[in-house]
């Protein structure tokens, strides 16, 4: 087979180009020859391809997350969004990053695999900054719960979370587990990961120093994912199934955990001057990227690639997914050290090429060049659309749909509440995720947030959570998204944590479709307004698109992460009762609110109306108010109201530790226990006086909702639910669903990975 | 090449979850017949020159296999 | 007293046992799998993880590397051994102690505050509790089912060396509900259950597992 040299494309210049199948529109082909003055080799039309698709290059998305760029600048901000992940200043010298990345279709192809590979890939942008990964968390979206789809990629999606995540020693510290139809065929699975450092041990991906030499170590590079990131994840799934499924990656923790190690340890003896994860694109990425971020030029000697297939072609070396793959540049005289810590660590490690001093990537095969382009055009100046926008045709008989308001059995509505598969005990999950290892977990799931100490002598930690209710973003995706970045604030706040930065993982349907960008461009304008009045910085993000099956799109979901700061995590608060005789209160103002509401959508299936009201001054108010009381240790447990209202949050509080209580709820009863109104808490304390100064003082409104004790739960007047009666219909449902014997036969494909 | 397949399976005596999840999922399918599954491991070893069969069951019997737990078979071929 | 915790490659709780050893007032020395001798240690611990993988089988690389060999020798002539979890695999594997660990009978990687009742006060690794006596302590495995023969264990019962026992639900299948054994001396012991994880109250679910570490050090101080 000939080799298709830049020699070769320049003399034939009329040769056909399978630019269409690789995913590139004519008008973008064209921009290629126009930047190369030529055709584009077979190597170099795959680099652009794949740095081109919406997955890289985010070309639909870019003219809209500009706004969160505009935020005022932060002072905890240390590195922004662009690089792998941004970075906050967590106080003593400590530096965080965090971020959430989407693999949402290699899980619907193969649903142990591509969660697995997705825990992988975050796990790698956060080393790269030069962090030790210290937590993951995962949020996770499937269809109706009994769907039996669901059925096939629930349980593989959560055993590659765990397995993956598991076998690297990085504790699970919480999540989401949500269900709805509109993601049959579409699940989501985002992945956290966090990570931290000291602020002077920042790392960036740049290739900088004429000489330096480019190291490639971690796996051998195979056939995994070829055309998988440009395909995969810009594709609509067609209904024709198996045939077109492309080759998805396998991941080996084993191989990353030796990768981690041995980062760190380079990273201590200081031995690298940039460095880069290989992910989506692979090569081409982390080349192009190094390069573009540097002020020099970089040449790739292919042959040296070490390989698991040695039957691949240049073009599919550039495009391998594989995983478990980074690149550094590293100065010669430090080349020697740094492949001795590989050695070290079993990891395999080659130089593959250099530094140059001119501004090309020149990529070299069998002893011929066949790329040759400025890396700039490869990796920064993809195309950027303004594609057209369309406000939703049904959303205003949507918003006029409102839903019903009264409860004909409080009883049976609260039980169907707290036994459906959103609401329901996630133990079934969460039991398959590690929550100890490292030896810092101060708080998991079931908790709001996941809290993690980042130092044993002063005890400061960080608070994460992630929330994403996509029917309040369907309703009206600006607000949608406001109310759930309040949600992850309160979420953070009710642990006592300040809240300091936030991330997202913004999950949508096509941008070629008109209604789908105006969700998309609406929710980012409500982000970034809501990050300007919580005073809080976006510090990077995700975008997922092309979210639906066939013409039907996901209900918008935008995924909101949360970073706060513990100056000391002993007065961190937990969520469950642990004490008889406290008393119960509640913060904030309860309004009938049912719009996009779980009691709406459970009860009656209905998906109507306006959400809450928005009020992030009040969230602010309580914010502050709930870090004072946990500072003061005012307050013995703090549980924030969403999903499923007031009913939710006493049911979660009591069955935890199986503590009951007495409450009495004033007004409309059914607006007290199933309303969704945002900025509101329940807290209990031995010190109802100062709790009612302290809140009063902070403006915010508190209800004395009753006292804490029995083993059930009574609204006076109304209801009573053994605590019995109540564990039994929240904890079977996922239990009865999933605990299934095939479920467990397909979960783990054969040999695939550790199991101890 | 010599090639020599060793199959790990676990002792009679010892459950096997894997199987029989496999086991209860065919007759949920409707194979009926299958009244059995014990599911194991198979290595596939290419071997220079002569094989010396009874290195090569140590090696099976003492790394591949715990002995507590499984049961080896050897097979010689050729690749 | 010196403790020597290994690191593995792919070893995960080392940091953790670590830890314990130190709250406990011992002296934790590091090991990696590569070195040649124990130096001076005084007693080892086996930490969690999935020592190379655990691809082949839990263990199995691990208990066939010279260092763990050494473990063995030393483990012998009275050296208290403990090993967690992969250490413990990594112990069974080796033939320090009776049994195997397989796959779960759920199939599932379980991971919850588990029950155990100490059947033995006696050990090198045990003797800050009571007989009888019920701690709490995380639980976190895929393959932690404890099997044997019906002979086998029939004898370790009656020669009385199991060691703690699962109470309140059995997490994996183990056969007699059982978490953890020990050598026939008392020095070595092997447990599924992570007593790492319970020794602060900040981040475990009780100070119980502190016991396992002061045990081994009180052994020492009335040596």
């Amino acid at each position: 087979m000939t080799v298709d040299t830049v020699t070769r494309a320049g003399g034939t210049p009329d040769e056909e180009q399978p630019w269409r199948e690789l995913g590139l529109r004519e008008e973008e082909y064209g921009r290629i020859r126009e930047i190369l003055g030529r055709r584009p080799t077979t190597a170099e039309l795959a680099m652009y391809s794949v740095m081109w698709s919406e997955h890289c290059s985010y070309k639909s998305s870019k003219v809209h997350l500009r706004r969160f760029g505009d935020l005022p600048r932060s002072e905890a901000l240390l590195v922004g969004m662009g690089e792998n992940a941004g970075v906050v200043d967590v106080g003593d010298g400590y530096a965080v990053t965090f971020k959430v990345e989407s693999h949402n279709h290699p899980s619907y192809v193969e649903p142990y695999q591509g969660a697995a590979t997705g825990v992988g890939g975050i796990v790698r942008d956060i080393l790269t900054m030069g962090a030790r990964p210290v937590a993951v968390m995962d949020s996770l979206r499937f269809g109706r719960a009994d769907a039996p789809d669901t059925a096939r990629v629930l349980p593989g999606v959560v055993a590659g979370v765990g397995g993956y995540g598991n076998c690297l020693g990085l504790p699970n510290i919480g999540g989401e587990l949500l269900f709805d139809d509109c993601y049959i065929g579409n699940p989501l699975v985002n992945a956290l990961c966090v990570g931290v450092m000291k602020h002077a041990d920042v790392r960036l991906a740049k290739a900088e120093g004429v000489g330096n030499k480019v190291v490639l170590f971690g796996a051998r590079t195979g056939g995994d994912g070829i055309g998988g990131v440009s395909v995969l994840a810009s594709e609509t799934f067609d209904a024709d199934g198996p045939a077109k499924r492309p080759s998805v990656q396998v991941g080996d923790p084993f191989t990353e955990k030796l990768l981690i190690e041995a980062c760190l340890e380079i990273f201590a003896a200081d031995l690298v001057t940039g460095i880069q994860d290989l992910g989506g694109a692979g090569l081409s990425c982390a080349t192009s990227e190094l390069a573009a971020a540097g002020s020099g030029g970089m040449r790739i000697d292919l042959d040296t690639v070490p390989l698991r297939d040695s039957t691949l072609t240049a073009a599919e070396i550039l495009m391998s997914e594989s995983q478990e793959r980074m690149c550094a540049i590293v100065e010669p005289g430090k080349v020697e050290e740094f492949l001795a810590v590989c050695r070290k660590w079993d990891v395999l490690a080659t130089v593959i090429g250099e530094v140059t001093d001119g501004d090309r990537l020149l990529i070299d095969w069998h002893g011929e060049r066949i790329v040759d382009v400025p890396p700039r055009t490869v990796a920064l100046d993809g195309p950027v659309y303004e594609r057209p926008m369309a406000r939703p045709a049904d959303l205003d008989a949507l918003q006029a749909a409102v839903p019903p308001a009264e409860s004909t059995d409080l009883r049976a509505d609260w039980l169907a509440l707290v036994g459906s598969p959103d609401g329901c005990d996630k133990s079934w999950v969460t039991e398959q995720y590690d929550r100890y290892v490292q030896g810092n977990t101060v708080l998991a799931q079931p908790e709001d947030a996941g809290v993690v100490r980042i130092d044993e002598t002063s005890n400061r930690g960080i608070a994460l959570a992630l929330d994403g209710n996509a029917r309040f973003a369907r309703l009206d995706p600006y607000t949608g998204a406001q109310l759930n970045l309040a949600e992850a604030y309160r979420n953070v706040a009710v642990s006592g944590a300040v809240p300091l930065a936030v991330t997202n993982c913004l999950n949508f349907g096509s941008p070629e479709e008109p209604e789908v960008m105006w969700q998309f461009a609406e929710a980012v304008r409500g982000l970034a307004d809501g990050c300007r009045a919580l005073g809080l910085p976006v510090t990077g993000g995700n975008v997922s698109l092309y979210n639906q099956t066939g013409d039907v799109p996901i209900n918008p979901t935008p995924v909101i992460g949360v970073l706060g700061v513990h100056a000391d995590v002993r007065q961190r608060v937990r969520g469950g009762w642990t004490t008889a005789g406290e008393t119960l209160l509640l913060l904030g103002e309860s309004r009938p609110e049912f719009g996009g509401s779980a009691w709406a959508s459970v009860v009656h299936g209905h998906l109507g109306g306006l959400p809450p009201r928005l009020d992030l001054d009040a969230e602010r108010a309580l914010g502050g108010l709930l870090a004072s009381l946990a500072a003061d240790g005012l307050v013995s447990s703090a549980h924030d109201l969403s999903d499923g209202g007031l009913a939710q949050a006493l049911t979660e509080s009591a069955l935890r530790y199986g503590v009951g209580a007495t409450v009495s709820v004033d007004g409309d009863p059914t607006a007290a226990l199933f309303g969704e109104s945002v900025a509101r808490a329940v807290v209990t304390t031995a010190d109802a006086a100062a709790v009612l100064a302290a809140a009063q003082a902070a403006g915010v409104p508190v209800t004395e909702l009753g006292t804490t004790g029995g083993d059930a739960l009574v609204v006076e007047g109304l209801l009573e639910l053994p605590l019995d009666e109540l564990h039994t219909a929240w904890s079977t449902t996922l239990p009865t669903l999933f605990d299934t014997p095939e479920a467990v036969v397909g979960s783990v494909p054969a040999g695939a990975v550790p199991t101890s | 090449m010599p090639r020599v397949v060793v199959d790990v399976v676990l002792k009679p005596e010892i459950s096997d979850p894997q199987g029989q999840a496999v086991l209860g999922a065919l007759g949920r399918l409707g194979h009926q017949g299958v009244t059995g599954v014990r599911q194991g491991k198979h290595f596939v070893l290419d071997v220079e020159g002569t094989p010396d069969e009874a290195e090569l069951r140590q090696i099976a019997e003492t790394l591949l296999a715990n002995p507590v737990i499984e049961d080896v078979e050897l097979h010689l071929t050729e690749s | 007293m010196r403790i020597g915790v290994v690191t593995f490659p792919g070893s995960l709780d080392d940091v953790d046992a670590a830890r314990a050893v130190r709250l406990a007032g011992g002296e934790a020395v590091p090991l990696w799998h590569a070195d040649d001798d124990l130096g001076a240690v005084d007693a080892v611990v086996l930490p969690g993880g999935f020592s190379y993988g655990d691809y082949l089988r839990a263990g199995a690389i691990a208990a066939r590397q010279p260092l763990v060999r050494a473990v063995v020798d030393r483990a012998r002539a009275g050296m208290p051994v403990l090993g967690i979890c992969n250490g413990f695999q990594v112990l069974c594997e080796a033939g320090l102690l009776p049994g195997a660990l397989t796959r779960n009978s759920h199939l599932h990687f379980r991971n919850r505050d588990q029950g155990l009742r100490v059947e033995r006060a006696d050990t090198a690794w045990t003797s800050s509790y009571a007989t009888g006596q019920t701690i709490v302590v995380p639980v976190k495995n895929g393959e932690g089912r404890y099997v044997g023969a019906d002979a086998d264990l029939d004898a370790l019962e009656g020669e009385g060396r199991v060691v703690v026992r699962y109470v309140g639900g059995n997490p994996n299948g183990s056969s007699r509900d059982i978490a953890g054994v020990t050598s026939a001396d008392g020095r070595v012991v092997g447990l599924m259950p992570h007593p790492e994880h319970a020794v602060e109250d900040l981040t475990g679910p009780s100070t119980d597992g502190l016991g396992f570490f002061t045990s081994v050090l009180q052994g020492a101080v009335s040596a």
